[in-house]
């Protein structure tokens, strides 16, 4: 009846796991309990649950990757204590747990903390940006963020049924085949990331035809923000790559669950074949998260310089070349296979080209800065520690692209720490310069800047000090996801990377504290203007929050900087210099609970196939599809918002727009 | 307010470039920058760039096909397993129905239901008849010990044309609802977008099963001696 489940898969015997699960389980509990006697349902319900608004999603998207973030982060507090304390010992973490929190790190990591952060800031912004209203297929956006939401929960449910991977964020064959990993871990794994990757595809293709074909009037390629080209070269990545990703995990599986043989070391099976299939998803998969990253630096850097981004079209360039070069380089992830010296060779020039259009972004920041009058705000600061940090990252990928060199440094935690270089120092810290710079779009009140510059120091301290050492014993000949050792030099070095781990955790406190110290008083953290860093691009010149059609005529553009030229014009004269519009209603996407449901039974599907629960797998399959039957008999798919509603909010905006330029007369 | 007042600042950093007046067509300012595209432009965009994606997917199973083509572990080869009459009569059954699939999409555009209705049930007993053909086809295989855990090429072969397969029955389900809606709404916008992304999907399902019959079956039919 339930397959493979039974009491067993719950961890009675094993105290960390099931302590925390109670305590994930309560806190989940105690949530849905307050929301209940709040009675915030209805309105969760209506208004963020089955929201089609790209700007809803968008936020649910950075919710979910900060909560994932709090998940991910525990995991390498555990990583970072026990290899503190593993020398010549045991440690607290029994290996075959220790495995599975090294699995679980990257994982959630990777696709469950930056996919969706950059997702949620693309969704956000690049409509406004654009000067549009929506993306171009609401609904789709809103099934691709819950089959995403999906995944990460199918990861968490591991932790208290059953159990996660044991064989690293990247399921390598043939250690991941039946044979020699019989539990449901790495099927937990492959399914969570097929739903949720399909959840990513669907954003892709969407953002990339809004991006193509739905641009307000007047704005050509060049006249797109550089976030949006970054976006669109993101999103290009995404369908090139992600297929790739569902048709090599749809390969193990099958390998997994039906006796075929790809990758197994029987029978003529190739598990080569898997590396090369899966990091000709993974290579781009990595500029995917950075690109978006990029393009936030160059709106932070622009926006606090005062000045126009210096080479728009060089970065432009430099962006799409990146795209292109991604896919060139995969097999610099395993130099070591033995592909022949003239092939590691090619890849590792390969890689070091991508060098020449990223070092072109980094001159193109540094001379956006130069004779600009630069705001250290907590933004800017990200962007700034971004520089430092990313070019010191880079230049060890450098290193690492060449081939005997990499012979050295292959999965030591030389390699560990350069990624985290790049990805902490470039996605992240791009993440939360984008999360601190929009935060006020999205909800109308600025955060605290002192917290917010304070937990900026602890991340920049805390990221040197967790992760030079790791480049030190890497030299040393210390491998990556190690239980424990027994050489004394690399001992101390473990110290002072675990206390490296407890300054970026003051750095996630500090931003905790931010978060709750500004919502409580946002009344007096009020903008009203909407534009509270003297913004640049379109998204500006909305209101905060701003309202379900975003714009109440669609602008026309004229330049690179519509807004900043009104603005600046406006500031002149000191009056606003658009007249006021002729208002007319406005046609929106009615919400559809569509993507909520076909989640839900997505993830009943997920979870009876890892369970092998063969008639809740059918059930689920059916139930999914006759939601996508009844959404297509839906008659009303548009709702009207009155003129008058236009022109009510419109003319709030404006009339603090003017009187913050009679402000500025006075 | 003059329209001197808007007129846009010359733009210092592109020599030679000025910034159009305000007010100026925006049709006149290059591709796509007319503003947001008729909602069937962007839905027809938006399943090709869908249907690009899936190309990819399926170029990752025909890599795997073309790795594992020589593994076959002592087991059967495709010379010895393939049979082309069967893989004739397949492809005869598929672009047919991509013919009356065709057909459909002009009575489309004659608002004929009965002509609708038709062709589109053509249109889905040609792909019945062709899954049929196929499913009896790896019937036979495994009944002859050549299944798919014989051996990896079996395994790349099986899962290559049954990823095609799985497509087309999905396919044929989203044509039943087709005709349901066409049936039961008429030929509403949204119901006749959603009818164009159907037949860019079958159509696109009919140029993978020409990579699928050249580089499977004919390659692998080839004499031995001509096979690289």
């Amino acid at each position: 009846m339930f397959g493979k489940l039974s009491w067993q898969a719950i961890p009675f015997d094993q105290p960390i796991p099931l302590a925390a699960g109670v305590l994930v389980v309560f806190f989940i509990f105690g949530v849905l309990t307050w929301v209940w006697a709040k009675g915030y349902l209805p309105y969760l319900w209506r208004e963020w649950i089955t929201s089609v608004d790209h700007k809803r999603i968008g936020i649910m998207y950075c919710i979910l990757a900060l909560v994932m973030l709090l998940r991910g982060f525990i995991d390498a507090l555990m990583m970072r204590s026990q290899q503190a304390l593993a020398f010549h010992a045991a440690g607290y973490l029994p290996p075959e747990h220790y495995d599975q929190i090294f699995s679980a790190h990257g994982t959630i990591m990777i696709f469950f903390v930056a996919m969706p952060f950059v997702i949620g800031l693309m969704n956000f912004v690049v409509p406004l940006q654009l000067g549009i209203r929506d993306v171009a297929f609401p609904t789709l956006n809103s099934v691709g963020f819950w089959l995403t939401a999906v995944g990460a929960m199918l990861v968490n449910f591991s932790l208290v049924v059953g159990e996660f991977a044991r064989t690293g964020w990247l399921p390598y064959p043939p250690l991941s085949e039946l044979t020699y990993s019989p539990g449901v871990g790495v099927d937990y794994y492959l399914w969570a990331i097929q739903i949720s990757g399909i959840g990513t595809l669907m954003t892709g293709i969407n953002l990339v035809t809004t991006i193509l074909k739905m641009r307000a009037p007047g704005m050509n390629y060049m006249r797109m923000p550089v976030f949006c080209w970054t976006s669109l070269a993101s999103s290009l990545l995404i369908v090139a790559a992600f297929p790739v990703l569902t048709a090599t995990l749809a390969m193990l599986l099958l390998d997994r669950y039906v006796d075929f043989h790809f990758f197994s070391n029987i029978a003529g099976g190739n598990a080569m074949m898997f590396m090369n299939l899966i990091w000709a998803w993974g290579h781009p998969e990595v500029y995917i998260l950075v690109l978006p990253a990029f393009g936030v630096y160059s709106e932070v850097v622009a926006t606090f310089s005062g000045k126009p981004l210096f080479g728009y079209r060089s970065m432009v360039i430099a962006t799409m070349a990146i795209c292109i070069l991604s896919f060139t380089v995969w097999l610099h992830h395993f130099f070591t296979m033995g592909a022949g010296a003239d092939v590691n060779a090619v890849f590792g020039i390969a890689s070091m080209l991508i060098a020449i259009p990223t070092g072109v972004k980094v001159y193109n920041w540094l001379f956006t800065m130069y004779g600009g009058s630069v705001r250290f705000s907590s933004p800017m600061l990200w962007a700034l520690g971004f520089m430092v940090t990313f070019v010191i990252g880079g230049m060890t990928g450098v290193l690492l692209a060449v081939p005997p060199a990499d012979f050295l440094l292959h999965n030591s935690l030389f390699l560990v720490a350069h990624f985290h270089n790049t990805i902490i120092g470039g996605v992240v810290f791009g993440a939360f310069a984008g999360y601190t710079f929009w935060f006020p779009k999205a909800f109308g009140f600025t955060l605290d800047e002192r917290l917010g510059k304070a937990s900026f120091w602890c991340w920049f301290v805390g990221f040197y000090v967790a992760f030079v050492p790791l480049y030190v014993v890497g030299l040393e000949g210390m491998t990556r996801r190690m239980q424990h050792y027994d050489r004394p030099e690399w001992h101390p070095w473990m110290l002072v990377a675990a206390l490296g781990a407890l300054i970026i955790l003051c750095g996630i406190a500090l931003q905790v504290a931010q978060l709750t110290i500004s919502i409580r008083s946002r009344e007096r953290r009020r903008e009203p203007t909407g534009d509270p860093w003297d913004g640049r691009s379109l998204e500006w010149a909305t209101p905060s929050p701003p309202p379900t059609f975003n714009f109440a005529v669609l602008p026309t553009v004229t330049n690179e900087e519509p807004y900043w030229t009104v603005k600046q014009q406006a500031r002149e004269q000191r009056r606003l210099v658009t007249p006021e519009p002729h208002y007319e209603s406005i046609e929106m996407p009615r919400n559809s609970p569509v993507g909520f449901v076909t989640a839900f039974f997505a993830f009943v599907t997920g979870f009876s196939l890892i369970w092998h629960i063969w008639w809740l797998v059918v059930l689920g399959l059916v139930c999914a599809y006759a939601t996508f039957v009844v959404f297509a008999w839906r008659d009303v798919v548009e709702f009207d918002i009155p003129a008058e509603e236009v022109a009510r909010i419109d003319r709030a905006n404006r009339q603090a727009r003017a009187d913050s330029l009679r402000e500025l007369a006075r | 307010m003059s329209t001197e007042a808007l007129r846009a600042p010359p733009d210092p950093r592109y020599p030679g470039h000025h910034a159009a007046e305000a007010g100026a067509p925006p049709q006149l300012t290059g591709h796509g920058a007319g503003g947001p595209a008729p909602k069937r432009i962007v839905v027809g965009y938006g399943f090709w760039i869908f249907l690009l994606s899936d190309v990819i997917m399926f170029s990752a199973f025909f890599a795997a096909y073309a790795v594992l083509f020589k593994n076959t572990a002592g087991g059967p080869s495709a010379q010895q397993l393939f049979d082309l009459r069967n893989t004739a009569a397949e492809t005869a059954c598929l672009l047919a129905s991509t013919f009356t699939c065709g057909m459909a999409s002009l009575a489309v555009g004659e608002r004929s239901q009965k002509w609708t209705q038709l062709a589109l049930l053509a249109t889905g007993l040609l792909g019945l008849a062709f899954i049929t053909l196929e499913v009896r086809e790896f019937v036979s295989l495994v009944s002859r010990g050549a299944g798919p855990s014989r051996s990896a090429f079996l395994s790349s072969f099986f899962t290559l044309v049954g990823c095609h397969g799985v497509h087309v029955t999905a396919g044929l389900l989203w044509l039943g609802t087709m005709m349901a809606q066409f049936y039961a709404k008429g030929f509403r916008r949204d119901i006749r977008h959603r009818f164009l992304c159907f037949s860019l999907f079958w159509h696109a399902l009919d140029i993978i099963w020409v990579g699928i019959f050249s580089l499977v079956y004919l390659v692998g039919t080839l004499p031995p001696e001509l096979l690289p």
